[in-house]
């Protein structure tokens, strides 16, 4: 049997990776984030969990250590905020390029200067390149299943891509909610155990990482972005798979209320669930919006989204970072996969949410209201933003 | 070789199976100066076969040592450390 209790997000994440039985954590603590490795360090050291935890002097080191443990055909996993994947950058790169199924939750955390330990989606943004899957959490229920999801997909021989699973830093990673734990049995019956198809054998020796000179190095991006896409069908069926066993369905696009929705508000992580209240005051007086969140974020879900969105007359995109000279990073690649599409929905960006900066349901209401003023008039700034002075 | 490799060709994160094929790849094209060994005043200490960085020193036979053309890079290094200046370095161009 299944148990409800209440947890913090950040231990949920803790709890999947303990039920998921991984082989190494490699982590530094960063603000938000260090309520996981914690707890997970708690665990080894309680006996609750046999894995190797390896404490190292930096992010650029923890995953770093993650590659080598996947290399070997070790379950791996790490965790990290802001600045801490700023530091791990380039590692980020190699993992999914050399194919490293790491499963990595990242506390969403704003970028310094000025320093901030506080919650946006700058740190997600600046690695939306780098070919991991990424997905974006909004409650602790959805911490626990995706980080046990993650495992399930990365590790797929199919698949084998890094995965990164996002909660927001403290407005979720810290919040104490109610998560049904599942039995370990359910738990088995959906992760396989991990078969890294190419582990490191001193009885088969064989080259990982090698330098790719200009007559391939074309190849390998190609294949890469080829194999990344191709993710998208073990993802879903991985969402499948999990509803299944668990009885909670997962899908790249999130939709809220939008049958009929002649505008729908678009959001990503757990501001979604604060702006889910004001679609349901606002759908009470009998206005035509919705919501859509994007879960999956890479590989973009195309297909999905552009259906979601065919019917509406308005998207408003919210972000919560800055693509400085360009504006809102959602709203630039949701309106370019928008471009082709006839009829479309007109697209308008508004900024919030930066660096901690509470959005209330009145924000909310803010966005919807000002974002169909701009619908009809145009924007009147450089920059459309909520609740900055 | 790689030439001949499109994209479905590579391995998964282009993990390269078949250890030790680094050998097939001719790098000695990089070089603009080659070791010229002159036999008559080598002393067959081995020291150019130790000191060379990329292990493209041989030995030959008779006991003699000398460069691997299809590796070596013209570092010179045979060429510095040898004690009996039987190793010279001439331009790539020079017959």
């Amino acid at each position: 049997m299944s148990r409800r209790t209440a947890l913090e997000a950040s231990h949920a994440v803790a709890e999947a990776v303990r039920m998921a039985d991984v082989d190494v954590i490699a982590a530094y603590p960063i603000t938000p984030q260090t309520h996981i490795p914690e707890r997970l360090a708690e665990m080894v050291a309680d006996g609750e969990l046999t894995a190797a935890y390896i404490p190292v002097e930096s992010e650029h080191s923890a995953l770093s250590t993650c590659l080598g443990s996947v290399a070997v055909g070790a379950r791996t996993f790490t965790a990290t905020a802001g600045q801490g994947l700023e530091l791990m950058h380039e590692v980020v790169y190699v993992a999914s390029s050399m194919r490293y199924p790491v499963v990595m939750a990242v506390c969403n955390r704003a970028l310094s200067a000025p320093l901030s330990v506080w919650g946006d989606h700058s740190d997600a943004m600046a690695v939306r390149d780098t070919s991991w899957i990424q997905v974006f959490c909004q409650n602790g229920q959805e911490a626990f299943d995706l980080t046990l999801w993650a495992f399930r997909v990365g590790e797929d021989s199919k698949v084998l891509f890094p995965v990164m699973v996002h909660l927001d830093g403290f407005t979720l990673s810290h919040v104490t909610e109610p998560v049904i734990l599942p039995e370990q049995s359910e738990v088995d019956r959906f992760l396989p155990i991990f078969q890294y198809p190419f582990a490191l054998n001193p009885d088969k020796p064989m080259t990982h990482g090698a330098f790719g000179p200009p007559e391939i190095y074309s190849e390998t991006k190609l294949a890469q972005e080829v194999a990344f896409r191709n993710s998208k069908e073990v993802i879903l069926r991985g969402w499948k798979e999990f509803g299944d066993i668990f009885d909670r369905y997962y899908h790249p696009v999130e939709e809220y209320k939008t049958g009929n929705a002649e505008t729908l508000l678009l959001t990503m992580g757990a501001y979604t669930e604060t702006a889910k209240i004001v679609i349901d005051e606002r759908r009470d007086k009998g206005e035509a919006i919705g919501l859509i969140s994007l879960r999956l974020w890479r590989p973009f879900p195309f297909e999905e989204f552009r259906r979601t969105v065919k019917g509406a007359k308005l998207l408003i995109a919210f972000d919560r970072c800055v693509s400085f000279g360009m504006g809102g990073p959602v709203f630039s690649e949701i309106r370019s996969a928008l471009y082709d599409e006839e009829p479309r929905p007109k697209v308008v960006s508004i900024i919030g949410g930066l660096g901690g900066r509470d959005m209330s349901e009145e924000d909310f209401d803010y966005v919807i209201d000002r974002g169909k003023e701009i619908a009809k008039k145009g924007p009147d700034r450089m920059l459309e933003t909520v609740g900055i002075r | 070789m790689a030439e001949e490799l499109t994209w479905k060709d590579l391995e998964v994160g282009n993990i390269i199976t078949e250890a030790g094929n680094a050998s097939f790849r001719k790098t000695g094209d990089w070089r603009t100066e080659r070791p010229i060994l002159d036999k008559e005043k080598c002393i067959k200490c081995a020291l150019c076969w130790m000191y060379c960085p990329d292990a493209a020193i041989k030995p030959s036979e008779e006991g003699y040592y000398e460069a691997d053309l299809h590796y070596c890079k013209g570092c010179g290094i045979c060429a510095s450390i040898c004690p009996a200046e039987a190793i010279k370095m001439i331009e790539e161009e020079e017959k």
